[in-house]
């Protein structure tokens, strides 16, 4: 399926601090609540115009700093599938893996794009086109592959208990 | 041939051998959290499981907003109250300290050991030899249903340190010199092994800044190969059998750093990144309304006992907030008469935890004002708001700028 994405550009080193705020880590459970607060220190005016397909374009490092998986489940929230950067945080990564939105590492991507205009993610060649280029989308391996295919962590422990494994 | 990570990742998944690459389940000795248990057991509790695979091998802190502050907090201590007392779940209570501190003391992790924590600092337990690395909520409720993990075993880096420390230096410097040689990504995704003669002069309270550090640094774990002080310190506090590991001399490493120590100076992180390193020296004069000692990297007693050396006899000219790491640093600090040295000078004490360093207690700055802080990290917005900067640096000269208003090297403190 190859499919059309408007897109968000950020830099690099954009921290989870920023992309969600620390303050309201422990007081917010209303997703629409967690969804508002989506990059709020980053990019005020993102969580009220992201519109569901869009996805994010990011610099090295995205998602450096904290283990908190809000940073990635506000922007899934936003109905973001995919955040591509040129390399993410190794805890945001794994975070991205387990709620099921798909990390891309292509690096140099964000500097050849600005927010607002279009890409496209064709999941049979694996390949993202943008800009009148094409990049290959690193492969997973199979067994993190079954977690995001799952839709994430949770869904595929849901259906190991159900199925009583 | 393999390194530190690899030897304890196998061990953990039950191999003979791992590789950097493999992607492994691994068990871990220990399953770590803390307020965030709260969304934690919701989470648990959509799996669907039995039970908690291994409650023995499972530990919650209260650290990240004790006392709390307000209902919210307060309902969800009583929901993790609740839920630990049904699963016999190892809990420590508001005042006991921060998780990785409280559960050093307690003896809950030994070298060779592999300890999952949902803080990113969980880097931490390295300074005991052992393999730390932060996980997120969703991964912990995992952890605590199956007892096992998915886990790409990380390639490694080392980082010699060499030569003697400079008086004024501490654990502290030589992480923020290591980011601001390396970046914020300079360890991204690799298991950092420290190495080098220097590693034993750092006096203990001082070792787990390092691995907590390489939080920053981009690193999944960071490791200290544990000396008989470490070890030592672990036998007077945990009974049980385990066996350190070290890496084999001929390990692989993707990089291989040295620092010589013996030139560097006290430094400074500046706004908005911890990498953005400046020697106290040259920074030296800037304004600061409010100086901060406490956290996870900076809130043990030896950070008190030198801030205590430095504000004694002193009027402070910023406002000094002083959060022990644990009730154990505390009373170590009351017995020694450190506590009195600060609160004579006009120190604010709170109680163990994590205080405002992420925003979410007690000590947060107003819009437009500065912080220097002995935490680890400054992002914008880290405190509290995005338009209050956040300095970083060893907690003498953290102490130092309270007493003079602004950043200041302690040497040049007026006695």
């Amino acid at each position: 399926m190859i499919t059309t994405h408007r897109v968000w550009v950020y830099g690099d080193n954009i921290n989870t601090d920023v992309i969600f705020p620390g303050k309201y880590t422990y007081t917010l459970r209303n997703q629409d609540e967690i969804r508002s607060k989506a990059l709020e220190d980053l990019d005020a005016g993102f969580a009220a115009a992201v519109q569901a397909g869009d996805v994010i374009v990011a610099g090295r490092n995205w998602g450096c700093g904290s283990s908190r998986e809000q940073a990635v489940t506000s922007i899934k929230l936003c109905g973001v599938p995919a955040i591509i950067a040129g390399s993410f945080g190794g805890l945001y990564f794994r975070n991205c893996i387990n709620q099921g939105i798909h990390p891309i590492v292509i690096p140099g991507l964000a500097d050849l794009l600005q927010t607002g205009d279009t890409l496209e993610i064709d999941n049979e060649a694996n390949v993202v086109r943008a800009a009148g280029q094409t990049w290959a989308i690193p492969p997973l391996p199979d067994s993190v592959r079954a977690i995001l295919d799952s839709g994430g962590l949770l869904t595929m422990l849901q259906r190991r208990f159900a199925a009583g494994q | 041939m393999p390194t530190f990570a690899e030897k304890a990742l196998a061990r953990a998944a039950g191999l003979l051998v791992a590789h950097a690459g493999d992607v492994l389940d691994i068990t871990p000795n220990l399953t770590f959290s803390h307020d965030n248990s709260a969304a934690i057991l919701r989470t648990f509790e959509q799996i669907g499981a039995p039970g908690i695979a291994y409650p023995e091998r499972v530990a919650i802190t209260f650290d990240h907003a004790v006392p709390a502050p307000t209902t919210m907090h307060a309902q969800n201590h009583a929901d993790i109250r609740l839920f630990a007392g049904k699963h016999k779940l190892r809990l420590f209570e508001i005042g006991r300290g921060i998780c990785h501190q409280v559960l050093s003391e307690e003896g809950l992790v030994a070298p060779g050991e592999v300890v999952f924590g949902a803080d990113s600092h969980s880097t931490h337990f390295g300074w005991l030899g052992a393999f730390g690395m932060g996980v997120g909520r969703t991964e912990v409720a995992a952890l605590w249903a199956t007892g096992s993990l998915w886990l790409r075993v990380p390639e490694s880096m080392r980082v010699t340190l060499t030569g003697k420390i400079p008086a004024g230096v501490t654990a502290k410097d030589i992480s923020l010199a290591l980011l601001g040689r390396l970046t914020v990504e300079g360890g991204q995704y690799r298991a950092v092994e420290f190495a080098g003669d220097t590693l034993s002069q750092i006096p203990l309270d001082d070792r787990p800044v390092l691995p907590n550090m390489m939080s920053e640094f981009g690193a999944m774990s960071a490791y200290m190969p544990p000396d008989e002080v470490v070890l030592a310190y672990i036998r007077a506090r945990t009974s049980r059998d385990f066996t350190p590991i070290y890496p084999d001399a001929d390990a692989h490493y993707t990089d291989d750093v040295t620092i010589d120590v013996s030139t560097l100076e006290p430094l400074v992180a500046l706004p908005h990144l911890p990498d953005n390193i400046a020697p106290l020296s040259q920074v030296a004069g800037t304004v600061i309304q409010q100086a901060f000692i406490g956290t996870c990297t900076g809130g043990r007693y030896a950070d008190l006992k030198a801030a205590a050396d430095v504000v004694r006899g002193q009027t402070l000219r910023a406002r000094l907030i002083v959060i022990p790491a644990s009730a154990q640093v505390l009373k170590q600090a009351l017995e020694s008469g450190v506590l009195a040295d600060l609160i004579n000078a006009g120190a604010a004490i709170s109680t163990p935890g994590c205080g405002p360093c992420m925003g979410n207690h007690m000590g947060v700055p107003a819009s437009g004002e500065v912080t220097i802080s002995t935490g680890s990290r400054n992002f914008k917005g880290r405190m509290g708001t995005p338009d209050a900067p956040v300095y970083l640096a060893n907690a003498a000269v953290v102490a130092a700028s309270a007493v003079a208003g602004r950043l200041i090297n302690p040497e040049d403190i007026q006695s």
